[in-house]
């Protein structure tokens, strides 16, 4: 049966939300969509008259059985994510938050995901919906709250870390997971060439690890599933007991490796499985985070911008400068791209957007 | 329908010659082969949706890239469209050749570039068979999820172009959550990568948008997916039950109970006795439904899992669950699954295959309205169907030989869309749009969805060259057929199985 389950918050402004735009485009007056205002480091900044989504809220529909949710943009994750917890269930993706009013749209724009996601997806992974607003104000469906349709192209996972330049989303629906019946985290202090060729072992078996992430010295592992199999994994791997708590600090920058008492920039490297130390000059050990197993790493480092993202696109990667967050804004936070690829997200741009009103530039200064 | 290209309906194709554009290929292409004469055509008049057929102008078979980038930039500056073909499995007919245009067919793309075991990724090219992965990931331990039942035929780059999915993509997604990275010849004849062997890339998800996208976007030349770990074990059981409804709401309790089967597929009487009178699969021909779960993963968990959902079963009013005992009775079991189609057709002179999709609690009442239609239609159907996921393929038993039957199962056809759309559902859960379900598609989408959809087209094909008369129709298509009332006057064939 399905079950909505409204809450004395809910409220639909999807008809407000879509005027907004409509005049926007006529007047041609670019829009600064937020949420919760949490993930601004992560972009560019915009100018243009904020548009918020605060308002449009509430869970629209959720039917565990179905595990599948359908939530407004304007919700508070931490919301939604009660809302699953409560039933048992949980967002594959782990996203981050970077403050408690982080809302979905804003996971769905940014496409973050958390220490579970080599494991278990991304958030685009989850997504099935979506409802967007176009720039003519007109509200769009897309998707829907099924499993598998593949009618039409693929509006709703176009929309996941597309920052807002395409559209607003004004409502999601999610692939919704079950939460594992038994987790445990440990921590096994082993150098870093060793963890690696760990990691790649254990990829080809079917070990429930549902997070790895090595730092000065030390892997560490989250196991979850069943309580046969993590209980089994457990005395096969031995190690300390670790906190789980260990993996929201990670995924929140909670570490001390991200304080903010570091005045270099922060950079996001994200590189193919198995991929060997970059040797970057004047990178020291302790500057350097893996999390996802070894295909995200984080680096404190002042080094070139094109000499850090060269040394990633030969390894198959690519680098993202998170620096501008302390306003020091030296790169542009995402990795140009190919001449190729760019002339074609312009021409999606101006199809989709051809007045330029939605989030311009926050990707990237064309776009 | 009129499965022809209609210029009317469809837009406007600018006049082609033949020979002018068959002179200009072997000029500009040399090395390239180019068919022409009618009897080599012939053999790539339709692909898996046989009752669709139309000679292409010409054919081309291309060995190398740069045979591919001519092919295209002549192609544009010509005006002349683009069918792109892979093993033509397809079942929506989205490699249905155009008269006037050229079928570029990559069948001999057919190499694995690279098995990398270590970063559990394998390069292809897109002529590659989906079965061929995971054999040659085997020795490694590892293999490629998504597993279509055509997948012994099927290519890697067609699985791409419709987002294909198998029995088990509840659990392991479907081809869009298996693809790393791809790489596609633009219309204009130029390349470009999209996605990365990292978890992510730079920029906007074109990977997702291109895939799925049923040749329309591009030419996709290589294709990089991801490798799993084969499971430590897999079980199966087998649940009969004495009433659909009660198997279709069992299907729900299994996943309330926390438990993600690897596969979780069902089967209605009909479908039953088909099979088993073809496999001799032991299947409880006195059954009125029955549910295969499997469960695959570390050999505790699912020792654990099997318990629960045995008590499940029992719960939802199973009169019969058995497990397999050994790998052999496990094949068995799923062999008369995977060969239901060609079981069904073997009872039928000819059968109607849906492919609409519903949200699964929505199982038991659409599986009750087909019954119903059934009755008032006068004809049988056979339910098979991927019930994790709520992807449903009603088969529809008729004889075309007989006055008008060939019309009502287009109208039963037409009516259980319609019920799995106001169930909340699609008309195509993986065998794609293509040109049989042109029209459905008014159903499903609002004019200024459609729009949007043009829009993107747009962006990368502006003169619609690549597959036009596929996937999105035309408002003016729409606004002839729109209602939503669908006629698929597609006539079924009974030799071609399906699943
Ligand atoms: C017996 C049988 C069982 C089936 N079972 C399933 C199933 O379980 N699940 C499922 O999802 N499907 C199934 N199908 C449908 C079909 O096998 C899939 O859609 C498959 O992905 C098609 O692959 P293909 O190589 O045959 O593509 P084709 O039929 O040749 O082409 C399909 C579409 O892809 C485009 N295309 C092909 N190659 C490229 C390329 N390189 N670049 C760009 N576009 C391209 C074509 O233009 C066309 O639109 C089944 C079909 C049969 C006959």
């Amino acid at each position: 049966m399905a079950e909505t389950r409204p809450t004395s918050t809910d409220q639909d402004i999807s008809e407000a939300l879509g005027e907004r735009v409509r005049r926007a485009a006529e007047a041609g007056t670019p829009l600064r969509i937020v949420g919760g205002d949490t993930k601004a480091f992560y972009g560019r900044p915009v100018e243009g008259e904020t548009l918020s989504t605060r308002e449009h809220r509430g869970i629209t529909s959720y039917d565990p059985v179905e595990l599948i949710v359908s939530v407004r943009a304007g919700t508070r994750l931490a919301e939604l994510e009660a809302a699953l917890a409560e039933q048992g269930q949980m967002l594959g993706c782990e996203p981050p938050y970077f403050g408690a009013n982080a809302t979905v749209g804003g996971m769905v724009a940014t496409g973050l995901s958390g220490p579970r996601r080599p494991w278990a997806g991304s958030v685009r992974d989850f997504v099935l919906g979506i409802r967007l607003i176009t720039q003519d104000g007109q509200q769009q469906r897309f998707g829907g709250e099924v499993m598998k349709n593949v009618a039409g192209y693929d509006l709703s996972r176009l929309m996941v870390g597309a920052q807002g330049t395409l559209g607003l989303v004004t409502e999601v629906s999610l692939k919704v997971l079950p939460r594992p019946g038994a987790r445990h985290s440990l921590r096994l202090e082993m150098p870093r060439a060793e963890a690696m060729a760990r990691l790649a072992e254990w990829g080809r078996s079917p070990l429930p690890l549902t997070a790895a992430a090595w730092h000065e010295g030390a892997l560490h592992l989250r196991l979850e599933g069943g309580p046969s199999s993590v209980a089994a994994t457990r005395e096969r791997l031995g190690g300390d007991d670790l906190d789980d708590s260990f993996w929201e600090a990670l995924r929140e920058q909670r570490l001390g490796f991200f304080s903010r008492d570091d005045a270099r920039p922060l950079w996001r490297l994200s590189l193919p499985h198995n991929t060997p130390s970059l040797d970057l000059p004047g990178v020291a050990e302790a500057d350097l985070l893996y999390d996802w197993g070894g295909t995200q790493r984080w680096l404190r480092s002042d080094l070139d911008a094109d000499i850090l993202r060269e040394a990633c696109a030969r390894a198959g990667g690519h680098a993202t400068c998170l620096g501008a967050r302390e306003g020091a804004g030296q790169a542009d936070p995402f990795m140009p791209l190919e001449p190729v690829v760019e002339k074609y997200h312009r021409a999606l741009k101006a199809q989709l957007d051809p007045k330029g009103i939605f989030n311009p530039g926050r990707l990237y200064a064309a776009i | 329908m009129n499965i022809l290209y209609d210029e009317r309906l469809d837009g406007e194709l600018a006049p082609t010659d033949k020979a002018e554009v068959l002179a200009d290929l072997q000029r500009s292409a040399p090395g390239l082969t180019l068919l022409h004469r009618e009897e080599d055509l012939r053999p790539f008049e339709c692909d898996g949706l046989a009752a669709y057929r139309v000679l292409p102008m010409l054919v081309a078979l291309p060995e190398t890239l740069e045979q591919v980038e001519t092919l295209m930039k002549r192609c544009r500056a010509l005006g002349v469209p683009v069918v792109t073909r892979g093993a033509g499995t397809g079942l929506s007919g989205g490699a249905l050749p155009l008269e006037q245009g050229v079928l570029l067919v990559m069948s001999r793309f057919n190499r694995i570039l690279d098995v990398d075991p270590d970063a559990r990724i394998a390069r292809l090219q897109p002529g590659v068979r989906n079965l061929a992965i995971s054999e040659a990931a085997a020795p490694y331990g590892l293999y490629y999820a998504p597993d279509p039942s055509s997948q012994i035929a099927c290519s890697i780059g067609g699985n791409v172009a419709e987002n294909a999915g198998g029995v088990h993509c509840l659990k392991y997604g479907l081809t869009v959550h298996n693809v790393m990275k791809v790489e596609v010849i633009t219309i204009e004849g130029e390349r470009m990568t999209l996605g990365s062997e990292a978890l992510d890339a730079p920029g906007l998800d074109l990977l997702a948008l291109f895939t799925g996208s049923e040749g329309m976007l591009g030419v996709v030349t290589e294709i990089t997916v991801k490798l799993l770990p084969k499971p430590e074990t897999a079980k199966v059981l087998m649940a009969s039950f004495d009433d659909v409804e009660k198997a279709g709401r069992a299907v729900g309790d299994i996943i309330a109970a926390g438990i993600i089967p690897g596969g979780l597929e069902m089967m209605d009487k009909l479908a039953i006795r088909a099979a088993e009178d073809f496999v001799k699969a032991g299947y409880p021909v006195e059954a009125e439904a029955i549910l295969l779960c499997e469960l695959d993963g570390v050999e505790a968990d699912v020792d654990d899992d099997c318990a629960t959902v045995r008590t499940v079963l029992e719960k939802a009013g199973a009169t019969d669950i058995r497990q397999a005992r050994d790998e052999a009775e496990r094949a068995l079991f799923w062999a008369g699954r995977k060969n239901a189609f060609p079981a069904v057709g073997r009872m039928s002179p000819d059968y109607y295959c849906m492919d609409g999709t519903i949200p699964r609690r929505e199982l038991p009442r659409v599986l009750k309205g087909i019954a119903e239609l059934s009755e008032a239609y006068g004809l049988r159907v056979a339910n098979v169907f991927h019930a994790g996921d709520g992807n449903m393929h009603p088969l529809i038993l008729f004889d075309a030989n007989r006055e008008g039957e060939l019309e009502q199962a287009e109208a039963f056809g037409g009516k259980i869309l319609e019920l799995c759309v106001e169930a909340g559902g699609s008309i195509t859960g993986e065998h794609g749009v293509g040109r049989e379900k042109i029209n459905q598609m008014c159903a499903q989408f609002a004019p200024s969805e459609l729009t949007v959809f043009h829009a993107v087209k747009a962006a990368f094909d502006p003169g619609r060259l690549l597959n036009p008369g596929k996937n999105i129709p035309t408002l003016a298509r729409c606004a002839e057929f729109g209602a939503m009332h669908v006629h698929n006057n597609e006539l079924p064939h009974p030799e071609l199985p399906r699943f």
